[in-house]
Parts: C-alpha cells; sequence; structure tokens
C-alpha cells in the first residue's frame, strides 16, 4: 500500500535534508500530522520566511535580512572598521560575536579551499575581500578552521595579501580548556609548544 | 578481506571526509588490512574530541575499527605521520592532495592492496624531504598505474611492436603508450612526446626511487611529462582531477596575482 501523497511528498522532503534517513522522515513527517498545535503552520511560516525574508549583506557576505543591503555589523558605527576578521561560514561569525571580545568587522567566505574536492579560489568570497582592502584596514585576522582545509585557505589568502600593508594575522591555536596532552596529535602539540607564552608571574 | 572480527586494528591514510550529524564526520580511509572504506568518526567536529587531530586529510594513523550496523566506526586513532613540513606551504598541500586523490579515484572499496597503501605512504615521506617534487609525483603516478594493471608501454610501439629508437615519438592513452612515428602520425588521438621526455619516463618506469632521484629533467620537460601523464591519467579515470588545477594555480602564485587558463586535458 502507498501512503497518501501529501505525506509521502514531506517525507521526501525531509529525507533530502542532511543527517536525515527515510526513518527519521516519516517519524517527523507522522509526527506532524498527529499534533493538534501550531507546530505544523509555525514550521510552514519560518520556512517560507527562510529564504524570503534573507539575503546576503553587500559588503561582508553574512546573512542578514532581505530589507537591509549590509548587514548590522557592517553598519554599527562603534565597529572597527581597520579590522576583518575572515570566516568560512555564517555560524562562525555568530561564535565569534558570542565571545564579546571582538569589535571589528567580518568577511565570509562562504567555503574553504579544498583541492581533492575541487572548490577553488573562484567558489569563495575571495576576491571581494581583496576588493574591501581599499577601504583603510589595517589587519586581517584568518579565522578559518584549524583544519588541512582551513590552513590551506588561510595559506592561500596570507600568500595574495604579503604584497599589501595590511597586517595579516592567524587565531593561535593549541591545547583545548579541558583537553588532555596525551591524546592530543603531533600537530597541536606542536603549534602548542611553538606558541607558548610567557607565564605572568602574579 | 572478509572482516570476520567485530574490530580491528590497522594502519590506515586518511583520504577525505564529509560532515555528517552533528558533530561527525565521515572519512574516505586507504587501509593496510581493508583496502578503501568508508567509516564515521564520531564526535570530531568537537574541538575536544580526541581523534580529530589524527583524522586530517593525508594522516598516516593506526585506528581502531569497529563494525557498525552500515558503517565502520572510528573508536581509536592515534597519528604515525602527520606529514607537518608538507602542511606548511600550499605546494605541499597541493602534492599530497595529488596523492591522495590518484588513490581514491583509482580504487574500489573493499579490494585490499597493502602495496598500493605503502607506495602512498612512501611518496608522502618522499615529498617532506624532496628538492624537486614534481619527479616523487611522475615516480608515484608510474608505480601506481603498475600496481593497478594500466603500466604504460614505453618500450615498443603499441602498434606495430617494433622497438623505439631515439628520436620524438607519438603516446597513445587509447593504445596505453608509446607509438613509433609511423603508426603515430596515422593514429587519431595520439600526441607527440619528444625524446627527452620519454627517455626520463622509461628511466623512471624501471629504475627504483633512489635510482630515478638522481634524474634532473629540465622544466620544460618536467612539463611535458606532466601534461602527458595527466593526458593518460584523465583517459583511464574518464573524467578530470581536481588537484593538477589547484597545483598550477599555486605555482603561479609565486610570479603573478593573476591566475593563468587552466591547460587543458584532452
Amino acid at each position: 500500500m502507498q501512503l497518501p501523497e501529501p505525506v509521502q511528498k514531506l517525507i521526501d522532503a525531509f529525507s533530502r535534508l542532511p543527517g536525515i534517513g527515510p526513518k527519521t522522515a516519516s517519524r517527523l513527517a507522522f509526527y506532524l500530522l498527529r499534533t493538534t498545535d501550531d507546530t505544523a503552520p509555525a514550521l510552514a511560516e519560518a520556512l517560507q520566511a527562510l529564504k524570503a525574508n534573507t539575503s546576503l549583506c553587500r559588503v561582508c557576505f553574512n546573512i542578514t535580512l532581505s530589507d537591509r543591503e549590509i548587514c548590522e555589523i557592517c553598519d554599527d558605527p562603534r565597529r572597527d572598521r581597520s579590522v576583518i576578521c575572515v570566516v568560512e561560514e555564517p555560524l562562525d561569525v555568530f561564535a565569534l560575536e558570542r565571545t564579546g571580545g571582538y569589535s571589528g568587522l567580518y568577511h565570509v567566505l562562504h567555503g574553504v579551499l579544498s583541492p581533492i574536492e575541487g572548490i577553488g579560489v573562484d567558489d569563495l568570497r575571495i576576491q571581494e575581500l581583496l576588493d574591501r582592502l581599499k577601504e583603510n584596514v589595517t589587519e586581517i585576522i584568518l579565522a578559518t578552521n584549524p583544519s588541512m582545509e582551513g590552513d590551506a585557505t588561510a595559506m592561500y589568502l596570507g600568500r595574495r595579501l604579503a604584497g599589501s600593508k595590511v597586517r595579516v594575522t592567524r587565531l593561535a591555536r593549541g591545547l583545548p580548556v579541558g583537553g588532555d596532552l596525551e591524546y592530543a596529535d603531533q600537530n597541536t602539540l606542536k603549534r602548542a609548544l611553538d606558541g607558548r607564552q610567557t607565564l605572568e608571574r602574579g | 578481506m572478509p572482516l570476520r572480527e567485530r574490530t580491528i586494528r590497522t594502519p590506515a591514510l586518511v583520504l577525505r571526509h564529509r560532515e555528517i550529524g552533528e558533530a561527525d564526520r565521515l572519512l574516505v580511509l586507504y587501509t593496510e588490512q581493508l583496502g578503501k572504506i568508508h567509516a564515521i568518526a564520531k564526535g570530531v567536529r568537537k574541538l575536544k574530541s580526541r581523534k580529530a587531530g589524527h583524522l586530517e586529510p593525508f594522516t598516516h594513523s593506526t585506528l581502531q575499527l569497529a563494525k557498525g550496523r552500515d558503517l565502520m566506526i572510528i573508536t581509536q586513532a592515534e597519528t604515525l605521520n602527520a606529514f607537518l613540513p608538507l602542511r606548511e606551504n600550499l605546494a605541499g598541500v597541493g602534492h599530497a592532495s595529488y596523492v591522495i586523490e590518484l588513490i581514491d579515484r583509482f580504487t574500489y572499496e573493499n579490494e585490499e592492496n597493502p602495496r598500493i597503501f605503502h607506495l602512498a605512504i612512501r611518496t608522502l615521506e618522499r615529498l617532506q624531504r624532496a628538492k624537486d617534487p614534481l619527479l616523487v609525483l611522475r615516480f608515484y603516478e608510474l608505480r601506481l598505474l603498475d600496481l593497478l594493471g594500466f603500466r604504460p608501454e614505453l618500450q615498443q610501439c603499441g602498434l606495430c611492436q617494433a622497438e623505439i629508437k631515439a628520436q620524438d615519438q607519438y603516446f597513445s592513452a587509447e593504445r596505453g603508450g608509446v607509438l613509433c612515428p609511423n603508426c603515430g602520425r596515422s593514429t587519431p588521438g595520439a600526441r607527440p612526446i619528444s625524446m627527452e621526455a620519454l627517455r626520463y619516463l622509461r628511466h623512471l618506469q624501471r629504475s627504483n626511487f633512489q635510482q630515478a632521484s638522481v634524474a634532473r629533467p629540465r622544466p620544460e620537460i618536467h612539463t611535458e611529462m606532466e601534461i602527458l601523464m595527466q593526458h593518460y591519467l584523465t583517459y583511464l579515470l574518464e573524467r578530470n582531477l581536481n588537484t593538477p588545477s589547484f597545483i598550477r594555480k599555486i605555482r603561479h602564485l609565486d610570479t603573478t596575482d593573476h591566475v593563468p587558463p587552466a591547460i587543458e586535458n584532452d
């Protein structure tokens, strides 16, 4: 027996999402079918608004509301316009904002260089970043992930920025808070050693 | 090799990864004992993961794998060699990625071949200290083709079987090797190959690495060999490779900020 078309359609739509298999998809669909509160209408509304009411900031390419040309951060006069922090994805901006310790601007690349997957320079917002250097920028902070791809992207940007006057920095890396030295890999441990800091005598 | 035990411990080379679920990664590995396999590494996108650093692409690690419902699950990982010098510059990353990409494209899942595994590890080790990394890559391509059963014929004409003489020749990917000038001229798709490039390729094909590494081809000959080998590999794979264009862009970064047009590969 086949499921009624509206149910099957929702199951198919769910299974196209990352991390959701056919079983989870049907569980979700039947849950929504059964609920009597506003879960289903609210979800439908949120889904429609997602694409309709968002766009990318013209300057930093972070996600913003569709009625804005530039995002709230780029628009904020209190932010330091001489520093740009380069990140892979919009979610990284929110992670850094949560620290409350950064007051400069951002630039979202929307991906990382991956030689094996064939993601190249032209697939990322790299030219747009280079174009922003004209605006009195003094420092670029490369905050791509500490992975092979993130490092390759940072190295590439470092090379492209080598001739300019801006200071190029990379986020420090080392041992995570609450970590365990004996489980650290060579790469992390070596960088933690290289980046060791003088202990303040209190 | 069919897997009877529930867990297995094997040296492995990490080929690629893809993010799945909340904080997991699906890895493509080339293992010494099982060949190419897919395996899940749980929680490795969390900063405190004890496995993450041991599972980056082109890391040589010892892995403890457990049989999951559909896929293998990585329960322990310990780096044997992270090839740190290769990670410190873009050319190194490009060359190592190329080694990985060829293995990934040319092998099928669950067909073990420890010789391919050891060749890849040795190649990455050689790249770390190579004065001429391109020579290491050409040697690797020819050895890999030997192990895969695609060894190009470089000694006699692929059509008339005549012994190849010391002069410019032709190469036909379709015929799997060199053609003499007579046969080459009339074979569609055959491309010219200079005597010098052919001599180096023959030298690499029949020497061990120590003998091979004394060769010092001129830059033009290097380019010719690179284009020829990539033409042959692309023909065998029936699709383009991703890393060569990355390597070319990096190479031109030294001389100019403009990215050159890609060399046509067909």
